[in-house]
């Protein structure tokens, strides 16, 4: 077996043809091609229902500045639901981290050294989190809904309830950042591509995305292979509180205003988004690529919703909807591809 | 206790008065434990007498108890870790194969090790590429799963098994362990692993060799562990003790739990 040619006398015979080659276009992007498919339907039945509307070129630059508000955290969420994790506390972070930035700015810091302080707050809070998760392997629902009441309480106590203003004159180097246009582009969306090609190379090119990979889908396998699952869970929930931080701010910047809430109202387009993209829920899988469209899917349902007149509470019915349908979606899709149950039972 | 005549130089790695416990079940006790350069180390025991726990405690997924101390080459390490094994050149088959059934066969034959290019970013056009290769030459695997993008998950059991024992040899390790490796395998695949085994000799690198299958194991190795309730029952060389009375004395121990 050491020497090649051991190997291949022993086998003469064996036809060559046997072999087959990669598995095809269709198995390996089914999930992104029904992504796509989904958010196609879905547009022409917006433009049949409201054509007025989703013809006019305004719907979509609205779109495109709100959609990556949730759309960079749902990128980052996608690290953590791939190890076999979920974060529920990144709405409480996104408001922590810019209540951080808040008060440091109006004390007279500058705001770059505000941003750092912002996100290193971020980055404590994922590491809170992935440290509870991981480390004393409690699992991360239960973490992290704790952990969002912890973060939320502690930035309605050191706001003590109230907002600040956050104006393009007090400001302007954060407007440019956050919420100009260059080129007619809104900035949100350069950084939401920016974002998914920085996501997408950490995934799929460095060794920390491998490790994200395996301990997803065997925690045992990866450790005894010597990855520490410990430090890739640790890390993935860093980069959504990071994330988190960074969307708190874009948010809060768009409607020059810091809300105390600020992130109520992202658990559930944010989670929609990463399983709409194809992120299975058992670990394992998943694409950030799928997150990045399915972010705008959601965005267009919410626009969709409400540009079409119908009643707002609808939103919430689709994007719980879309969780439901997509979650058994995939798994549906997973045991035909894979000609297995998926639990592997 | 039979005392074989310990070779002589340096161990490639020793355990000393290693044990390990699991709450209540104490899987290892007091072991010591020496693997020498160039030689081959048969592990026998029953099931459960702690021959996995024993490699993975020299591969440092387990940690000894307080006492144990684990050498390397000459040298006393505390922070011994996986990584820190495979670095050193030690790599494992394991009983339970650990792959990731979800993932393609390149990400689990790189699994830990994986090879970066410049800008120290992922080589996945060598992984795969190596990875067919591997499959190919090493297995002589023309099965239809057998594709890098395939996942390990629609392979064969002994298909998936080649893929652990193809990356143990990928990494030209120092020293190889083998945790019941031939379990399941035809009888072509079986022989290809023993002669690997028996290549590892011939390298000059040195081995441990887990099976039941003493037929298996006796040809192969030059060194042999009785294991036994976690305890270390006997060490025999192989010049010292023929198949039959290795047969014989494994009987023996299976009933009194002593090999005298
Ligand atoms: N992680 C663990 N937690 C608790 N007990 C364990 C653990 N690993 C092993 N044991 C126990 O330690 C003992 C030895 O197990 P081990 O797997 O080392 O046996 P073995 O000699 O490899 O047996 P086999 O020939 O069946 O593979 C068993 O009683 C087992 O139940
Ligand atoms: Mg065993």
């Amino acid at each position: 077996m050491t020497a090649k040619t051991k190997t291949s006398k022993a086998t003469p015979q064996k036809p060559k043809d046997n072999r087959v080659g990669p598995p095809s276009f269709w198995r390996r992007y089914v999930s992104q091609i029904g992504i796509v498919g989904v958010g196609l339907i879905m547009w022409l039945a917006f433009v049949i229902a409201a054509p007025e509307v989703f013809t006019n070129k305004n719907i979509y630059l609205a779109f495109a500045q709100t959609t990556p508000q949730f759309g960079i955290i749902a990128i980052a969420l996608t690290f953590v639901v791939i190890t076999g994790e979920m974060d529920l506390s990144f709405p409480s972070i996104m408001a922590l981290g810019t209540a951080v930035f808040c008060l440091l700015a109006q004390g007279g810091l500058a705001w770059p050294l505000a941003l750092v302080a912002a996100f290193g707050t971020g980055a404590i809070c994922g590491w809170i989190n992935g440290t509870l998760v991981a480390f004393l392997n409690i699992p991360s629902l239960v973490v992290t809904i704790g952990t969002s009441f912890l973060f939320r309480g502690l930035e309605l106590v050191m706001m003590d309830g109230s907002g600040v203003p956050l104006t393009a004159q007090d400001y302007p180097e954060m407007h440019a950042l956050l919420r100009s246009s260059p080129f007619g582009i809104p900035v949100q969306t350069i950084w939401m591509v920016v974002i998914l090609i920085g996501a997408w190379l950490l995934l799929n090119r460095t060794r920390f995305g491998a490790h994200v990979f395996l301990v997803g889908d065997n925690p045992t396998s990866a450790r005894l292979m010597g990855i520490n699952a410990v430090s890739v869970k640790t890390r993935a929930f860093i980069l959504v509180g990071i994330m988190a931080t960074f969307s708190g701010l874009m948010t809060s910047i768009y409607g020059f205003y810091f809300w105390p809430t600020t992130g109520e109202g992202f658990l559930l387009n944010t989670i929609a988004s990463v399983f709409l993209g194809g992120t299975s829920v058992f670990g394992g899988t998943g694409s950030v690529a799928g997150s990045f469209f399915a972010s705008y899917i959601i965005g267009a349902i919410n626009a969709g919703v409400v540009a079409a007149g119908i009643n707002a509470f609808y939103t919430q019915l689709a994007f719980g909807l879309v969780i439901v349908v997509s979650v058994v979606l995939q798994t549906l899709i997973d045991r035909r591809t894979k000609r297995q149950s998926l639990t592997g039972r | 206790m039979t005392k074989a005549t310990p070779p002589t130089g340096t161990p490639v790695i020793e355990l000393r008065n290693v044990s390990k416990t699991f709450g209540e079940v104490r899987s290892l006790s007091n072991v010591d434990f020496a693997v020498y350069p160039g030689e081959i180390v048969g592990l026998l025991g029953d099931n459960g007498a702690g021959k996995s726990t024993l490699v993975k405690t020299v591969m440092g997924f387990h940690s000894p108890d307080p006492g144990g101390e684990i050498w390397f080459g000459g040298n006393r390490i505390d922070d011994w870790s996986v990584a820190r094994a495979r670095d050193l050149g030690i790599e494992t088959i394991y009983q339970e194969r650990a792959l990731c059934e979800k993932q393609p066969i390149w990400r689990n034959m790189f699994m830990g090790r994986e090879p970066r290019s410049k800008w120290g970013l992922l080589d996945v056009a060598k992984m795969r590429s190596e990875s067919a290769r591997l499959m190919s030459d090493h297995m002589g695997f023309t099965s239809a799963a057998v594709h890098p993008d395939n996942v390990v998950a629609t392979m064969s059991g002994g298909e998936k098994q080649g893929v652990a024992i193809t990356r143990a040899l990928y990494f030209d390790a120092n020293l190889v362990i083998l945790d019941e490796p031939t379990v399941g395998l035809s009888l072509t695949e079986t022989k290809k692993t023993l002669d690997f085994v028996g290549g590892i000799k011939k390298a000059g690198k040195s081995a441990i060799f887990i099976d039941h299958n003493i037929f298996h194991v006796y040809p192969v190795v030059d060194r042999l562990y009785v294991l036994d309730r976690g305890k270390v029952a006997g060490i025999y060389d192989k010049s010292e003790i023929s198949m039959d009375e290795l047969i014989e004395r494994l009987y023996h121990v299976a009933r009194t739990g002593s090999l005298d």
